[in-house]
């Protein structure tokens, strides 16, 4: 078996025609790729010995070390990971009960207050209609996580079985998601936003979900595809053959855990840039339109009174901000967890 | 998944010495050849080998003359494509493995012929314990729950003698050493208690104590369970002690079959001659040590005649152009010698002179 794949390294994971955000998504999937050795970890060499230093009160204590409980002791004093998963852990609390911590009603406006600054009881003044910034935007943000957690989750699935499975299988079927995906990124994001979601009627996220789904899974596809690619020239994959595993049983036991990370880092990050991408189209007006309550609605209205009212502008601005940068954190602290020799 | 008979599979059932008309496995002229972008790579030409229950045959060789690739072939684990098998018959029992569909070589694999991987690190999958690992044995084959799978992995790395067993069965490859860890592939290969075991280069990654210990433990548990045994392997004092007989390959052919003692006294091919003269000895001590010159050839353009004509010694006209066949080899006055041959035009000389 040779140990270099005889694929090109740089090719495994391709560029996504995404943006800068993605870039950075994939560069990082590539090198989860290319360290084989990841999985022994910080502690690897070390052998027995090295576990009966402080176990702490963890759940992992007394137990032998994965890769996995390796990299979530990594995560926990990760100061990165710590803040980024407060702040998400925020937005998804107050994504799920807003009212908690704001008691207006984001749809009561009062015109006669437009565009005025901060007042007891509303820290973040009111818009151009009169509505209280600070109420649509912690509302706001139950759209922006629901966008993006969805899209994510069926970007990642999507993505994964089918990258999984061509990567897996090879041929012709691989030949032919290769080609689809290269379809797929020839698609530019925003003009195929506006023309797709324009026709598309109705009011929820599940048309923007969809959208982003529809555009996001070749992405991850062809990072599943690469990394199972990666995962089955290991020799622990053709011994599992050789004891007679079946081509199920070699896929989602001994491939899938070797190729997952590289999909869960990009997926992290994915998450930050579909919440903007969301935000974008409704600030284009084509995503939510109003009466929902979008970050990127209250951007796009307030962008004409940015000289008279720049808070309610930034106060959304700054939230969605706030969230991308979060995930984008998030993924990268995961990847520094999942990939102890980068560091 | 339902357990399966190991009669299912294949007619024949484990006969500790019963059937002797065909032999537990037997290779018979097996082509091997790779498509790549440079032309066709005959990997492996026409090999012929037997191997009978409790018996072990080393195969010796260098780099790419084809051993490893009719290990995989036998097991089934080619990758096709690249790899085809345009000609040759793999007999497990007399049956045809060729001819088999991919499920009843499946089975096959791990239950009745199991592999050792040279390496044992990068062979086992790191994010799974090696308890489970061993357990996969069970579950695959036999349906066993779980919990039963354990049991037997502990018993299973008991029996290959790690120590603290019952402690490590829940740590992760990379948490034993070396020669542990090729104990955990040797323990995997035995679970089933298979016919035959192929290793394929068992203690190249181990340093010199260890590789003692390894090649001890599976002598020992190949006597105890009978198994036929191929060992590849390219280090010819690992084969001394404890094959049967010898194979030599080069470039993907057999030039030299022999008894392991008859080998080692009268190579009948110069090639083996050449290997034995490399080893080094101690009564030669601070001599140059002899080394065949060359390389080994590129199997996309093997050198006409006998493959090995370029870096032969005793290399004459008709090596460069007719292909030597494998022949039985005779004592001087003509007595046969059982189980040897040479594929080489001078192996009188080589043999005797």
């Amino acid at each position: 078996m040779p140990e270099q794949p005889p694929y090109d390294s740089e090719g495994a994971v391709a560029g996504t025609g995404m943006g800068g955000a993605m870039d950075l998504a994939a560069s990082e999937a590539t090198t989860l790729e290319r360290a084989p050795g990841g999985p022994e970890g910080p502690q690897g060499p070390e052998g027995p010995g090295g576990r009966e230093d402080a176990e702490g009160a963890g759940p992992a204590a007394g137990r032998p070390r994965s890769l996995w409980s390796d990299a979530w002791r990594d995560l926990r004093r990760n100061p990165v990971f710590v803040v980024s998963a407060l702040v998400i852990l925020f937005l998804v609390v107050i994504a799920v009960w807003p009212s908690l911590i704001a008691s207006g009603n984001p749809l009561t406006c009062d015109l006669a207050r437009a565009q005025d600054g901060p007042a007891p009881g509303h820290p973040f003044g009111f818009d151009g209609q009169g509505c209280d910034v600070y109420t649509r935007t912690v509302y706001g943000a139950r759209a922006s996580v629901t966008v993006g957690v969805c899209a994510t989750l069926g970007v990642a699935l999507l993505g994964s079985v089918l990258g999984g499975l061509a990567g897996f299988f090879g041929g012709t079927w691989d030949g032919f998601l290769s080609r689809i995906t290269d379809i797929f990124f020839a698609i530019p994001v925003v003009l195929g936003g506006l023309v797709l979601l324009s026709v598309v009627p109705g009011n929820t996220v599940w048309p923007v979900v969809g959208f982003i789904v529809l555009l996001g899974w070749p992405q991850i596809s062809r990072i599943a595809r690469g990394s199972v690619i990666t995962a089955k020239q290991h020799d622990y994959v053709q011994a599992a053959r050789a004891l007679g595993a079946s081509n199920s049983r070699i896929l989602l036991r001994h491939i899938a855990p070797n190729a997952v990370a590289p999909v869960i880092v990009v997926a992290t990050i994915a998450l930050g840039t579909y919440i903007a991408l969301e935000a974008t189209l409704s600030y284009l007006g084509v995503g939510l339109k109003p009466p929902s309550v979008s970050w990127g609605i209250d951007i796009s209205a307030a962008s004409p009174y940015i000289r008279n009212a720049p808070h309610a502008l930034l106060w959304p601005a700054g939230a969605l901000a706030i969230t991308v940068l979060a995930f984008i954190m998030l993924g990268d602290a995961v990847r520094d967890a999942l990939d102890p020799k980068l560091r | 998944m339902t357990i399966i008979d190991p009669t299912d599979a294949v007619p024949a059932p484990r006969s500790g010495d019963g059937d002797k008309t065909s032999p537990l496995l037997e290779v018979r002229d097996l082509h091997v050849e790779f498509k790549t972008r440079e032309g066709v790579v005959r990997a492996v030409n026409g090999v012929n080998y037997s191997v009978d229950s409790g018996e072990t045959l080393a195969v010796l060789g260098e780099s790419g003359s084809g051993k490893s690739v009719t290990a995989q072939a036998i097991m089934g684990i080619l990758d096709m494509p690249p790899a085809s098998i345009p000609k040759g018959e793999i007999r497990f029992f007399g049956q045809d493995m060729l001819k088999m569909s991919g499920e009843e070589r499946r089975k096959l694999r791990g239950a009745r012929i199991a592999m050792i991987f040279q390496d044992a690190l990068s062979s086992l999958n790191p994010v799974l314990s090696v308890g489970f690992q061993l357990g996969e044995m069970f579950r695959v084959h036999q349906g066993l729950s779980r919990k039963q799978a354990k049991a037997k992995a502990i018993e299973l790395m008991d029996r290959v003698k790690i120590p603290a067993a019952a402690a490590r069965v829940n740590d992760y490859p990379h948490q034993f050493s070396g020669g542990m860890r090729q104990r955990i592939m040797i323990a995997m290969a035995l679970a089933l208690e298979p016919d035959l075991i192929i290793a394929d280069e068992p203690t190249t990654a181990l340093d010199v104590t260890v590789q003692a210990q390894v090649m001890d433990l599976l002598a020992e548990l190949q006597r105890e369970y009978r198994m036929g045994l191929i060992l590849i392997t390219h280090d010819l004092g690992v084969v001394a002690d404890v094959a049967d007989k010898i194979a030599v390959m080069y470039a993907g052919r057999i030039v030299e079959t022999a008894p392991v003692h008859e080998l080692y006294k009268r190579p009948a091919h110069p090639y083996t001659r050449g290997l034995l003269d490399s080893i080094p000895r101690l009564d030669l001590k601070g001599q140059d040590l002899y080394a065949i010159k060359g390389l080994p050839p590129n199997l996309l353009k093997v050198p006409s005649g006998c493959a090995f004509n370029p870096r032969c010694e005793k290399a004459q006209d008709i090596c460069r152009t007719d292909l030597p066949p494998l022949v039985p080899v005779t004592e001087r006055d003509g007595t046969e010698l059982p189980g040897r041959a040479s594929a080489c035009h001078f192996w009188k000389e080589t043999i005797h002179g």
